[in-house]
């Protein structure tokens, strides 16, 4: 077989394979705690990107020990699957919609999401889809359902889908002036904004609208169902993030002088 | 975003030398070098093997072996992570999101163009130096190896279109490697990520300083050969 | 030296070469013997080179059997010069030693046999040089001095001095009687007629795929037989 030795950092035993949400990846989140977990534990953490669904789905073939994904619906299937041995909370942040700052729709300001949407949908301005079964898209056509339409199916020509990750979804609503859902912390960390400013919502993961909210889930890959994984290493991080030290590092992770994940992990 | 910014973006990471990106770098290098290495020895023989031997389905084979080198690297990348996903056929190697699995993927997309083009210039060289290896009743093996040495400054080339397809794909080796910081980051997922994250003049930076390290390889390639043989004689 | 055991003479037997339907060559049968110099003429297109490749094994015959009746190995014992020389790009020394590493010598005796052949060219101060570099007669000789290394009974040189110079020609023609003092039988086309005067003993004059005479060369240019030698010799059959 082939097999690369004196390769830079090989997969050893005491190294977790973390799936996570391109949004923890992108914001910077992940950079600046699993340092810190290094530090207190000694386990190397590695991180392989990619949106919620494909992350779950990574999952049931047991190649991550891990997985850090914001798709509640999703994360219960798994579960109930059996593909999970143990769930739970880390942490929230929230959604917000963009658009171009011109805003041709006029949805600055509304409280509320359903309706902006409605809106965007009736004055036909482009609107940019993640299209990618991620946990953003599952949030955004849950919206859509709520407005009481469908352009997934429809396919209306304002309705365009990127089938990307959120900045590079971003990079498109920038060059179409278009509208588009983004969790939060994608977009304060976001280097290309062009002009595209927030629309409806706020920054703040607290105060999030129906709709908005983004919880985060931390699930841990059933290892009856593969056997080569390593739990134990897998559960310390788990009980490390949701625990007092992994709660205080999310808690004080700042993006462009905002705090876009707040703690849920832990029982107290 | 303008381009001297990306320039001097670019400036900024090579005169700063970067720990990360000099490792980003040895790891794409590592990769590359490897997968076109590992292209080489299967591919140079078996373009000289398919010029000369004669064989049911011959034919076949040299098209076949034409056509994959528009192999997608998407597709190469997806085979290559269904065979070594853990619930796939090669999963108890555990190699997915390991460099070697990135050199299985780039591997696969640099053989058939070591072997196509090793394959027609072998069969070029046969017209003229065939009479002559058959006077001496050499075997086919044998020719091939004396077709494969004297087209060895053609072969150089073909070498450095393995390795320009290896070194500018992104598609197989994000799959494949999941573009690990620290581990499967490369020259080409690190621009996809940068890109990604909105961050174009950093993204654009990193896109020239790969393109100057392909230069460097070139240049080195194109004085070694000009050294080694006064071109004009042997080649 | 030379191997013990002889392959000549050679033997054509009812040998016909036919391409696409049209037959290039024969139907011929004859017979080449050892030492004497045979030289093959014969307007264009009247099949000399074609003799030649079918004699040496390059092609099959169509019909017929091409026979060493000596006895001897005949694969190892032959070797061939073509008009253009085919030289490996490598240096002219390595030039011989690829020859006769195919051959199976070992890599002491192969430098010192390709060190004996080059001398024997007046090629000794080259050696090291890229054998594409050299003119058309020194690389001429370097593919003579290959041959020699072979230490061939037999000799085929297809037109070796079509595309030389006259004091090139001279020094290939040297060469060749060098190989027949050694006893190397020599079978030679060329168009140049006082060439074939000069080096040849035999002549076979081919004619449109048919051999029309083999006569001693003095007899043949004297008092040809075949009206088809006449006009050849008069210059009147150009093809």
């Amino acid at each position: 077989m082939l097999l690369v030795f004196g390769l830079p950092v090989p997969l050893e035993a005491q190294t977790i394979t973390l799936g996570a949400t391109t949004t923890t990846e992108n914001s910077g989140l992940l950079g600046e705690i699993l340092p810190q977990f290094a530090v207190a534990t000694g386990l190397n953490v590695q991180v392989v990107v990619q949106g919620s669904g494909a992350i779950l789905k990574l999952g049931e073939t047991g190649d991550l020990d891990l997985l850090l994904v914001h798709d509640r619906i999703g994360e219960d299937r798994f579960m109930e699957a059996g593909w999970g041995e143990l769930r739970r909370d880390v942490m929230a942040s929230r959604f917000v919609i963009v658009g171009s700052a011109e805003d041709p729709a006029r949805i600055r300001g509304l409280g509320d999401p359903v309706s902006a949407l409605r809106q965007i949908a009736e004055t036909g301005n482009f609107f940019i889809s993640r299209g990618d079964e991620s946990g953003t898209h599952a949030a955004e056509l849950r919206l859509w359902e709520g407005a009481g339409l469908a352009p997934q199916i429809d396919q209306p020509s304002w309705y365009r889908q990127s089938g990307a990750g959120m900045g590079a979804t971003l990079n498109i609503v920038a060059g179409l002036g278009a509208y588009a859902l983004t969790d939060i912390a994608t977009w304060l960390g976001f280097g290309n904004r062009a002009g595209l400013e927030i629309m409806v919502g706020g920054t703040d993961p607290r105060l999030a609208e129906p709709g908005l909210a983004n919880p985060y889930g931390i699930i841990l890959v059933n290892s009856v169902r593969h056997p080569h994984l390593d739990t134990d290493a897998a559960r310390r991080f788990i009980d490390w993030l949701t625990g007092p030290e992994g709660r205080a590092a999310i808690a004080g992770f700042v993006v462009s002088g905002e705090h876009p994940f707040v703690p849920t992990g832990g029982g107290e | 975003m303008g381009f001297l910014e990306s320039l001097s973006e670019a400036a900024g990471l090579i005169a700063g030398f970067d720990r990360d990106l000099a490792e980003i770098i040895v790891l794409s290098l590592t990769v590359n070098l490897t997968a076109v290495a590992c292209a080489c020895l299967i591919g140079l023989p078996l373009g000289g093997a398919v010029a000369l031997y004669r064989f049911p389905g011959r034919q076949f084979v040299t098209i076949a072996i034409d056509a994959f080198m528009g192999l997608p690297p998407v597709v190469v990348g997806l085979v290559v992570f269904i065979l070594l996903s853990r619930s796939g056929p090669l999963g108890v190697l555990g190699l997915l999101f390991t460099p070697t699995a990135m050199i299985i993927a780039q591997t696969i997309l640099v053989t058939p163009i070591v072997a196509a083009l090793t394959r027609q210039i072998i069969a070029d060289l046969w017209l003229e130096y065939g009479e002559h290896l058959r006077s001496l009743k050499a075997g086919t093996m044998q020719s091939v190896m004396t077709l494969l040495w004297d087209a060895r400054f053609s072969l150089i080339t073909v070498a450095l279109a393995g390795f320009g397809r290896a070194s500018a794909e992104v598609g197989a080796v994000m799959i494949v490697g999941g573009n690990i910081d620290h581990a499967t980051r490369l020259m080409t997922t690190s621009i996809a990520l940068e890109t990604s994250k909105g961050n174009l003049a950093l993204a654009l930076g990193l896109g020239i300083v790969l393109l100057s390290i392909t230069m460097s390889i070139n240049a080195l390639a194109y004085f070694m050969r000009a050294r080694a043989g006064h071109m004009a004689a042997f080649a | 030296m030379r191997s013990p055991a002889p392959i000549l003479p050679l033997a054509f037997s009812r040998v016909t070469y036919i391409v696409g339907g049209e037959r290039l060559f024969g139907e011929a049968s004859f017979e080449i013997g050892p030492r004497q110099r045979t030289v093959i003429l014969g307007p264009n297109g009247a099949g000399k080179s074609l003799l030649l490749r079918l004699a040496h094994g390059l092609i099959a015959p169509s019909n017929g059997q091409v026979l060493w009746r000596g006895g001897g190995d005949a694969d190892t014992t032959q070797a061939m010069v073509f008009q253009r020389p085919v030289l490996l790009r490598r240096s002219v020394l390595a030039n011989i030693e690829h020859a006769l590493k195919l051959k199976g010598i070992g890599r002491i005796d192969r430098r010192s046999r390709a060190r004996g052949a080059l001398a024997m060219a007046g090629l000794t101060e080259m050696a090291e040089r890229p054998a594409r570099v050299l003119s058309g007669g020194e690389q001429q000789r370097l593919a003579l001095a290959r041959a020699w290394a072979l230490e061939p009974q037999i000799l085929f040189l297809d037109e070796p001095t079509a595309s030389l110079d006259p004091s090139a020609i001279r020094s290939v023609e040297t060469m060749i009687d060098g190989f027949h003092a050694a006893g190397v039988k020599i079978v030679m086309t060329t168009h140049d007629m006082g060439q074939a005067a000069r080096v040849g003993d035999e002549i076979i004059f081919l004619h449109r795929g048919q051999l029309v005479e083999q006569t001693p060369a003095d007899v043949f240019f004297k008092t040809p037989q075949s009206k088809e030698a006449k006009a050849f010799i008069a210059g009147d059959l150009l093809w």
